[in-house]
């Protein structure tokens, strides 16, 4: 680990900085400083810690309550593997197990982020088309995977369809043909 | 660190203070995604029984979902989940309506949810419509994906044309499984007997026949992908259907943009002219007769009236022109919706909508009855739309339980009860762990021929296992 990276992942935000302390609060006199130290009388452990806490990534999402919740993970991991592992309380989140047939996982992203993912597959693209509040900025959780540069990431999760009453474009290809 | 060992009551906290000692007891009627996912829900605040006809759980997810699409049945693995859930009973082999009453039903239980489904058949209502030939997409889908009352089927697959009513989801799901090859579906959990049937059969050519425009179709873009990429099918569409469509697209959104582009792709492509087999839409007709062959015994053609279309969009209207149009064909299956009956005297339904009518959830005029998915919103959208209106009903019980609107001091007895009733009358249930047995059963025999299960088609046999 070179010791830039180490001065960037120290500086990280303090969620992250929590996760470090639980990795490295056994390594109190781990070297702040320089490279090569670090293999000192240390042994794979501590780097095999260090190198798990650097790939480990916090997502926060935007529940349907207004509340925010948290989950982390590791890079490559979906967004539906956060939510599974995590046991976020999301409403019906995932029904197919992340297979591509269903669009339980929608996420909307904030703009930004959403720029720095991806293409989108048609496969994916032909669920989300199904999706309640589809909007520009939309994926399926299960087809997003973790990396460093999403860390800190803020997903919104929509709401999904409750009162039959109300007239959904999104649902005009599942409605029934007027009788 | 040391942390404090606590005992968490696993009951939402406003209930359990309100409840006698036994806690408040609600029963489903009903083991599909609707019943499953409503007890899902429940469970987190009160115990739950369901009961189920068949002595196999799961509805439409097991009966109804196509052989060749196995992850829409991921969702079998949370409902297994809720089946194992220690405050969750499953009761199949039961019939509600017939074997136990909703008042019995009622007496024991705090709440009742109704959650079962829609298991009849918008008719066309058309002359012919009887005759030997003619299915419905139901019956034509229970058959291959082995519900029990229609194992005796038998459709005729040696004619080369079949016509489809209907453009919905489940319409193409019919035309893929005819059209599919059988090295695609071999290995699925379709029934044996339409396996073969499907391997000898001589249809080659498929129309999948709609009342209004390329731009009122009910499918969705996934299921209209697969058809244009069946191997050795080309897609065999009218050009002057899609008259002033393209000029349409810009203004769509997304979803329906995508799904008309996809089409007038496959008008345009059509696809590989050496294919053996076809299929295509045919917009702006519907169905007005079936016609018998000479001796009158037999389906062979249809007849169908030309429309022209109102308005445009989602309310868009078909209108007759007057004309017709005949089309050859032995094999007419009718895909035109499920249909919702009602279950017991005492349940209020409203036989024009064909739903028990009720305010979200809420079964109109009778306290502590409820209802979810299909028969309290009627019989269209997928099984996420059936899990969120299920959520939802679940939601409104607990609030009403919450709000003191059901009378928990009172003790009510639950399964105890009605297992006794149902002794009375002859009538043994199917527990969870008993359906295992089923599911154990047949995997093996599934196994045994290189597919993901064999379904047992017999209820007797289903009964002998579950309770050996």
């Amino acid at each position: 680990m070179s010791a830039c990276a180490l001065r960037v992942f120290v500086q990280r935000a303090a969620v992250t900085r929590k996760a470090a302390h639980q990795t490295f609060s056994q390594t109190t006199a781990f070297p702040r400083r320089g490279t090569g130290s670090y293999t000192h009388g240390r042994g794979i452990n501590t780097l095999t810690n260090s190198l798990r806490a650097e790939e480990k990534v916090t997502v926060h999402f935007l529940n349907r309550d207004g509340k925010r919740i948290t989950g982390k993970a590791l890079t490559g991991e979906s967004l539906l593997d956060v939510v599974v592992n995590n046991d976020l309380d999301i409403d019906g989140f995932g029904a197919c197990e992340g297979t591509l047939a269903c669009s339980t996982c929608h996420l909307i992203f904030e703009e930004a982020v959403y720029k720095k993912l991806g293409a989108v597959s048609d496969e994916e693209m032909d669920m989300l088309d199904l999706a309640y509040g589809l909007s520009d900025t939309s994926r399926l959780g299960c087809q997003v995977c973790l990396r460093k540069d999403l860390d800190g990431m803020i997903l919104r999760v929509p709401d999904v369809i409750s009162d039959a009453r109300v007239d959904s474009e999104k649902e005009s290809s599942t409605a029934p043909p007027k009788v | 660190e040391w942390s404090l060992c606590v005992c968490v009551c696993v009951c939402g906290p406003g209930v359990r203070g309100l409840s006698s000692s036994s806690g408040p007891r609600v029963c489903i009627v009903g083991g599909g995604p609707a019943g499953f996912y409503t007890a899902q829900q429940l469970l987190k605040n009160t115990a739950v029984d369901i009961y189920e006809r068949l002595p196999v759980p799961f509805g439409l997810v097991r009966f109804g979902v196509a052989p060749d699409h196995p992850e829409v049945k991921n969702v079998i693995n949370t409902f297994t989940q809720t089946g194992q859930h220690e405050r969750c009973s499953f009761h199949g082999n039961v019939n509600v309506g017939k074997d136990v009453t909703i008042d019995e039903l009622r007496q024991a239980y705090h709440a009742v949810v109704l959650s079962y489904g829609a298991e009849g058949n918008r008719s066309m209502g058309i002359p012919g419509e009887g005759l030997p030939g003619v299915f419905s997409a139901k019956d034509f889908v229970g058959w291959y994906n082995g519900l029990p009352s229609n194992k005796e089927l038998h459709p005729d697959l040696s004619f080369e044309t079949a016509v489809i009513l209907g453009q919905g989801n489940v319409a193409l799901d019919v035309a893929r499984i005819l059209l599919a090859p059988v090295e695609m579906l071999k290995e699925t959990d379709i029934t044996q007997n339409a396996l073969e049937a499907l391997a000898g059969s001589k249809v080659r050519r498929v129309l999948i026949v709609g009342r209004r425009g390329p731009l009122q179709i009910a499918c969705t873009i996934k299921e209209l992908r697969e058809m244009v990429n069946l191997p050795n099918t080309r897609a065999d569409m009218l050009p002057a259907d899609f008259e002033g469509i393209a000029e349409a697209l810009k203004d769509l959104p997304r979803p329906r943009k995508r799904l008309t582009e996809l089409m007038m792709k496959a008008v345009k492509e059509g696809g590989d002219d050496k294919a053996e087999k076809c299929w295509g839409f045919r917009f702006f007709r519907s169905p007005v007769e079936v016609l018998a062959g000479a001796d009158g015994k037999r389906a062979t053609g249809i007849r169908l009236a030309l429309n022209k279309l109102e308005g445009s969009g989602e309310s868009a209207r078909a209108e007759v022109t007057g004309q017709l149009e005949d089309v050859d064909c032995g094999l007419i299956i009718s895909s035109i919706g499920y249909k919702s009956i009602p279950i017991d005297p005492a349940v209020p339904f409203d036989p024009r909508r064909a739903i028990v009518p009720n305010e979200m959830g809420r079964v109109q005029d009778t306290a502590g009855l409820y209802c979810s998915g299909w028969v309290k919103r009627g019989p269209t959208g997928v099984i996420a739309t059936t899990m969120n209106d299920s959520f939802d009903t679940a939601r409104v019980l607990i609030q009403d339980m919450e709000a003191g609107k059901l009378d928990l001091s009172v003790n009510k007895p639950g399964a105890q009860a009605i297992t006794a009733l149902l002794q009375t009358r002859g009538v043994r249930a199917v527990l969870f762990s008993q359906w295992e047995k089923i599911n154990a059963a047949e995997e093996k025999r599934g196994k045994s021929l290189g597919k993901a299960r064999e379904k047992l088609l017999d209820v007797d046999e289903m009964l002998k296992i579950a309770w050996s």
